[in-house]
């Protein structure tokens, strides 16, 4: 092998750099995201469910969000009827937030920790978190 | 041990059919998450062909009328307060005779001289023929079907500000920065906006839509007439037919949707 010496030290820094970001992070538990649905509304509530069933909501809420969103913007639509019979006002603010008052500890846990920037609330307005 | 063309060919076509089958299959499962039956509009909500405010110049007579619609306004759609005239948010503001009916002024100067000293409340028209609407490369401003309301979807918007060129009465205002820190209280139930789009008065489409009529009117006591203009017994059309009024800037073919009554009874 030609060069077998600087090909071999090339190769070590290489492996050295592309596995930093794994080195770094090794043997260091990152904390699990955990969002919190004990806000005081929710338990207020005599039965506590969201408006679609909680392996739905896990998997599609963005659906839902985006889908709410053109109904009432662009067709001016406001009510939404759950599987279950239930109706519901297509709000973000004056639904969803209603019960999960707490963005921090509902929404952020799991965006934060797989590193989505939702832009939610570059407009929209996020309840006061409390105390 | 081989293996022949024709048995290959079984082998290939069969698991060819199982995958197709199979990602079919997981599409079916999957769509019908959500279907559009399930969504409804408010009964509560008002309706209209078109709707239509007529106001009443004669019952504006102190800064105060004045005030009290434009605050409600700014107050409950989260409105920033810049002061910086360059980059200021207004969704309804006061504007001379002179800038306000500039072709007007042209054709009769001669017009009554309190017309000329009086402020006169301007905002989105809601034209019937909207040059926003058309410019819109994006359609974030479109003219709604069901009512004649001309719509912001701020989601759509990239802030190109075409529609700023188009409208021909400046009720268009942009987001030069980020507004939230300029709105001196926050509504929660109505959200804000952010840099880089452009805003304009809904005819509170919101409330519209639970039952409400448009706050501006609800605050001016009886100045402002609300109502749908292609219903000949509604508040605004009696209005017109029994009073002089003007809309602004006619000979640009918008046909806007507010009037300004300036005759007597």
């Amino acid at each position: 092998m030609y060069n077998g010496g600087k090909i071999i030290i090339g190769l070590i820094i290489f492996l050295g750099f592309s596995t930093l970001p794994f080195l770094f992070s090794l043997g260091k538990a990152v904390a699990k995201p955990d969002p919190r649905i004990d806000t005081p509304e929710i338990q207020k509530m005599a039965e506590k469910k969201c408006v679609e069933s909680k392996q739905f909501m896990k998997t599609e809420h963005m659906v839902i969000l985006n889908d709410w969103r053109d109904a009432v913007v662009r067709d001016g639509l406001r009510l939404y009827k759950a599987k279950d019979g239930k109706m519901y006002d297509m709000s973000l603010q004056n639904t969803c937030m209603k019960c999960h008052s707490s963005k921090k500890k509902f929404c952020d846990q799991c965006h934060n920790y797989v590193a989505v920037k939702p832009y939610c609330w570059d407009c929209h307005i996020a309840p006061q978190e409390g105390t | 041990m081989g293996i022949n063309r024709r048995d290959f060919l079984k082998i290939a076509g069969a698991s060819a059919l199982a995958g197709i089958g199979g990602a079919s299959g997981l599409v079916l499962a999957k769509s019908g998450a959500l279907e559009a039956s399930q969504y409804t509009d408010d009964p509560k909500g008002l309706k209209a062909k078109r709707w239509a405010i007529a106001i009443d110049m004669q019952k504006f007579q102190t800064p105060e009328d004045y005030a009290k619609v434009m605050n409600v306004c700014h107050t409950i759609h989260n409105v920033p307060e810049i002061a910086n005239p360059k980059q200021e948010i207004k969704w309804i503001w006061t504007e001379s005779y002179e800038h306000a009916f500039a072709s007007q002024d042209y054709a009769n100067p001669y017009i009554q001289d309190y017309l000329k000293k009086k402020p006169f409340l301007v905002f989105c028209n809601h034209c019937d023929n909207p040059p926003c609407v058309r410019v819109c490369p994006t359609q974030a401003t479109f003219k709604r079907k069901s009512d004649g309301i001309v719509m912001m979807d701020m989601h759509r918007c990239i802030g190109c500000r075409f529609c700023m060129a188009g409208c021909p009465y400046g009720a268009r205002s942009f987001n030069w920065k980020d507004p939230r820190p300029f709105i001196k209280k926050v509504n929660p139930e109505f959200p804000a906006r952010m840099k880089g789009v452009v805003e304009k008065c809904t005819l509170c489409y919101e409330r519209l839509a639970v039952g409400l009529i448009p706050a501006c009117v609800e605050a001016s006591n009886g100045g402002m007439i609300f109502g749908d203009l292609n219903d000949p017994n509604s508040d605004v059309r009696k209005v017109l037919a029994s009073r002089y009024s003007i809309r602004r800037k006619p000979e640009l073919g918008t046909t806007p949707s507010v009037f300004y009554i300036i005759g007597g009874q």
